[in-house]
């Protein structure tokens, strides 16, 4: 399973990093969430894909079979902070279009005036 | 007191400077900073008596322990000379500066936090036995000196001198620093005490040769020697009570301390004798006679401070000499050092007081041209005599000190002839007769400076101002240099006695073990001798040629300023930026598409190097979990998702294929046994898209109508080297664990000592509870800077924006 993962992972990153190499801001945004997507799994995978029971321990009996917690917890904080990153990026193309009516990163360079 | 900490006074001070200023306005700032060199004067005069008779004060402050870096005071002779120098000339400077500077138009605050800094530093650079701190409080002093010349910082000449002397002062420092560190290299310790102790073990080490020629670039740099005193001249835009301190009493002689503190671990080389000697004398020679050209009165004081300094710095190489000899102390050798440290002292009152006059001048009459002053000198009859008595020092007149060192000087030059050692007994003739040449210009630059001044025809319509006699309070501290100079030449045996031998023995710890060993005694007349002859020599052809000064100055015309030192720096100067600016535009396109391309290409290039130097490409086929149908199908709709992204062609198609791929990954983390990631990312995916079509949905059409993405081999490729990059390392992550993972001391302790049962919560709120905390922060930054824009309006002023 795991090595089925990782090509699955290999394409999630190969197809953010396509996006975000992109004129557009909406698909370098979409890049970033495939991007934390891939992470996310990559976490997962990383910390092995055993262990049959979920990682809680019930009425202080511990199984031996838990699925690895650590990698568990790392993820959830990175979800909660892509999250935010995603929503800030969001917020600031859509900004960034209201003011000056593009979302074509090759426009938005700046000025060329300063030398 | 401990030592060390007098020497962050003054930099404690400067913190209250912007407060006085503030709220005592009326009362001029400087007399509260007089305090505090004033105060620090009287302190250190008290350890004169005890290092008179060879003791010495150490106080260490240690600072980064690991590295064995420390704050040391070390107070001996030459220390405490230094000392002197600084906190006396620096009160004096203050009291100047008070009357120089009006307190109601200048920014006194700045002015004197940049002056206590410096005083902070310098008094550091002189008492550091540890070589990092050294060149901690050396840099430091580069920084106050580049900050106050760029005190009148509207003016270009000032920011250009400003950024000249830090540009070549700062280059010697860190040639000194690469000197220093291969000097601790050589010896194991970065006390320069210590250092000296093995100095003739380290003369034998390779690195030896380098260490020397670094630490000489750091002390020429710093102490305007030839090729690199181009930045005094300039440094001269400063405040008049900034050049009289900085760049002619203290910071200049930085340099020639570093090379008198480390004559001992450096004095056995032929190379330091030749370079300290030879560079100091051509200096000498090159800069009076370039004096001559100058019409700025400053100007000529910068260019005679260069040779000065190049004297006193050649007077230190023949100091060296004396470690070679049997018996120098008995002999004539002796005199090199004693000349240095007395010429130094007398350097200092005379050309204290000169700058003092030059800055007077310029405030009385508006104008520092040589060529529109003249006849002031019964305008101004007090300014006059100190200036006539610091120029004839400076020449070399008795009643003068400067009478008593000129003549030691020669006395040291004419001693090489009994050093036959370093191909000296060949070419030691050339160092008397440089010196002479260098003295003549010296005697003639001198009067050039007083009597086109003072003397000569007065031209008031020349003048911007009435000139008249400066304020009396102006006037105290070039008064009492002036006074000095006269004094020293009376008793010069008491000042020999009292600062100038406890520095030698500093110099020179393997020729006397005790101060009263310097066995000099100085007199006016020593009867008939060479030094007597060459004195009359350089008053006769210096004064004749003074006559007819007129008649051949234009001859410095002639020089093309093509082929200058200046010149060579402007086109460094040029070449480097320009140079700069054009390769960093080769790369620095502006396109977020290039950047994004080098970070992934070096990403992808450093990990998979890493992975091939470790031989980490395996797969462990051992411990995989089993292959189910659920995954698979949810993996090919993750897939499926993924390639409609890519091949879109509206957004909206894109937006909710991404929706598609998220709720895939939480599927993904029910079926792995993960309900908690699985819950969280439902939700947030559900907001997630939420926000992306409420951003991209509801805007106007152009945001709509959008083609498909063109494929570009480029992006592939750059695409497709990230992704397999990451499946190998996710392959060579799950097959090999270096380490044993902590997840099991996770489970074990998760009940027993958090007294929690969800073992992914628990180390959310309880182990790593403070990362949590922040994550939190980093969601409220985002919240606030998501408000931030929106409120935004991006203030559009009419003609502001070129492409209106």
């Amino acid at each position: 399973m795991e090595i089925v993962m990782s090509v699955a992972i290999g394409l999630l990153f190969m197809a953010a990093v396509y996006l975000m190499l992109s004129k557009s801001l909406i698909r370098i945004i979409i890049g970033t969430g495939l991007l934390s997507h891939g992470a996310h799994l990559l976490l997962l995978t990383m910390g092995g894909l055993g262990g049959t029971a979920p990682p809680v321990v019930a009425d202080g009996v511990s199984v031996s079979d838990y699925a690895d917690p650590l990698p568990q917890a790392l993820i959830l904080t990175a979800i909660v902070i892509s999250f935010a990153v995603t929503s800030f990026f969001l917020v600031l193309a859509y900004r960034a279009y209201q003011e000056l009516g593009t979302d074509n990163m090759e426009l938005l360079r700046g000025t060329e005036d300063y030398e | 007191m401990s030592l060390v900490f007098l020497i962050f006074i003054p930099i404690l001070a400067a913190l209250f400077i912007p407060l006085l200023f503030k709220r005592l306005g009326q009362i001029h700032t400087g007399w509260f900073v007089l305090l505090v060199p004033a105060a620090l004067f009287l302190y250190y005069a008290t350890r004169l008596p005890s290092v008179m008779e060879g003791g010495t004060y150490v106080s260490e402050l240690s600072w980064i322990p690991s590295l064995d870096i420390a704050f040391v005071a070390y107070l001996d002779g030459l220390s405490l000379l230094f000392t002197l120098l600084i906190t006396g000339i620096g009160a004096l400077v203050v009291l100047y500066s008070i009357f120089y500077l009006d307190k109601h138009r200048e920014q006194l605050h700045n002015f004197y936090v940049y002056l206590l800094i410096f005083m902070s530093a310098m008094l550091g650079v002189v008492q550091s036995d540890h070589l990092i701190t050294l060149y901690l409080f050396w840099e430091l002093t580069s920084i106050s000196s580049f900050l106050l010349i760029a005190y009148w910082y509207t003016r270009d000449r000032s920011r250009f001198g400003a950024l000249k002397s830090m540009m070549i002062t700062v280059f010697g420092g860190l040639m000194m620093l690469g000197g220093f560190v291969l000097l601790s290299i050589m010896g194991g310790t970065y006390s320069i005490r210590e250092l000296i102790a093995q100095a003739p073990e380290l003369a034998q080490h390779d690195f030896f040769i380098w260490a020397l020629v670094l630490v000489l670039l750091g002390a020429f740099t710093k102490s305007a020697q030839f090729p690199f005193y181009i930045w005094l001249p300039d440094a001269m835009e400063a405040p008049t009570p900034v050049s009289a301190y900085l760049h002619s009493a203290t910071m200049v002689k930085a340099g020639i301390y570093l090379v008198a503190r480390l004559t001992p671990v450096f004095a056995l080389s032929e190379v330091w004798m030749w370079l300290v000697a030879g560079v100091g004398l051509f200096t000498m020679v090159w800069a009076s006679f370039f004096a001559l050209k100058q019409k700025d009165l400053k100007g000529i004081l910068a260019f005679s401070t260069v040779s000065q300094l190049g004297l006193i710095m050649s007077l230190l190489g023949v100091a060296a000499a004396a470690y070679h000899v049997e018996g120098a102390a008995d002999s004539y050798l002796k005199y090199a050092a004693f000349a240095a440290i007395f010429h130094l002292i007398n350097h200092a009152t005379f050309k204290g007081s000169l700058f003092m006059i030059a800055g007077i001048v310029d405030h009385e009459t508006g104008t520092r041209d040589i060529r529109k002053l003249g006849g002031l000198m019964s305008l101004m009859p007090v300014s006059f005599t100190v200036a006539l008595i610091g120029s004839l020092s400076m020449a070399g007149l008795p009643p003068f000190n400067g009478f008593l060192s000129k003549e030691m000087f020669l006395t040291a030059m004419l001693s090489l002839q009994e050093f036959n050692m370093f191909s000296m007994d060949v070419w030691w003739v050339l160092f008397p007769i440089i010196a002479w040449i260098g003295s003549v210009f010296t005697f003639i630059y001198s009067l050039y400076f007083v009597f086109h001044t003072f003397a000569g025809k007065h031209q008031p319509e020349e003048l911007p101002k009435q000139a008249h006699e400066a304020p009396i309070g102006m006037l105290i501290s070039p008064v009492f240099l002036a006074a000095l100079v006269v004094l020293i030449f009376f008793i010069p045996n008491l000042i020999g006695d009292w600062l100038v031998k406890p520095a030698v023995a500093a110099i020179q710890p393997f020729l006397y073990d005790s101060p009263q060993n310097v066995d000099i005694h100085v007199s006016a007349w020593h009867g008939f001798n060479t030094e007597l002859f060459m004195t009359l020599g350089i008053f006769a052809i210096g004064g004749l040629m003074f006559w007819t000064l007129r008649k051949w100055q234009h001859l410095y015309d002639l020089y093309p300023d093509a082929i200058s030192l200046n010149r060579l720096y402007d086109e460094i100067m040029l070449l480097s930026d320009g140079g700069a600016n054009r390769f960093s535009r080769i790369y620095m396109t502006g396109f977020i598409r290039s950047y994004l391309v080098y970070m992934f290409s070096f990403m992808t290039f450093i990990v998979l190097l890493t992975l091939f130097l470790n031989e980490a490409f395996q797969i462990d086929f051992s411990n995989l979990a089993p292959i189910g149908v659920y995954e698979i199908v949810i993996l090919l709709a993750l897939v499926g998702a993924t390639l409609t992204i890519l091949g879109a062609k509206s957004r909206l198609t894109a937006i909710i294929a991404l929706g598609a791929v998220g709720y895939s990954v939480a599927l993904l983390f029910v079926i792995f046994r993960a309900p908690d990631l699985a819950l969280t990312q439902l939700v947030i995916e559900t907001i997630s898209v939420a926000l992306f079509l409420l951003a991209f949905y509801h805007l106007p059409q152009i945001s709509r109508k959008e083609e498909r993405m063109k494929f570009r081999f480029g992006n592939a490729l750059v695409a497709l080297g990230v992704g397999v990059t990451m499946t190998l390392v996710a392959l060579s992550a799950h097959s090999q664990k270096a380490l044993p993972s902590i997840s099991e001391f996770y489970k074990e302790t998760v009940y027993s000592e958090a007294g929690g049962g969800n073992i992914v919560n628990v180390i959310l709120v309880d182990y790593r509870g403070f990362d949590t905390l922040f994550e939190i922060a980093v969601l409220g930054i985002a919240g606030i800077g998501i408000i931030t824009m929106i409120r935004l309006r991006l203030t559009k002023k009419e003609g502001q924006h070129e492409n209106k």
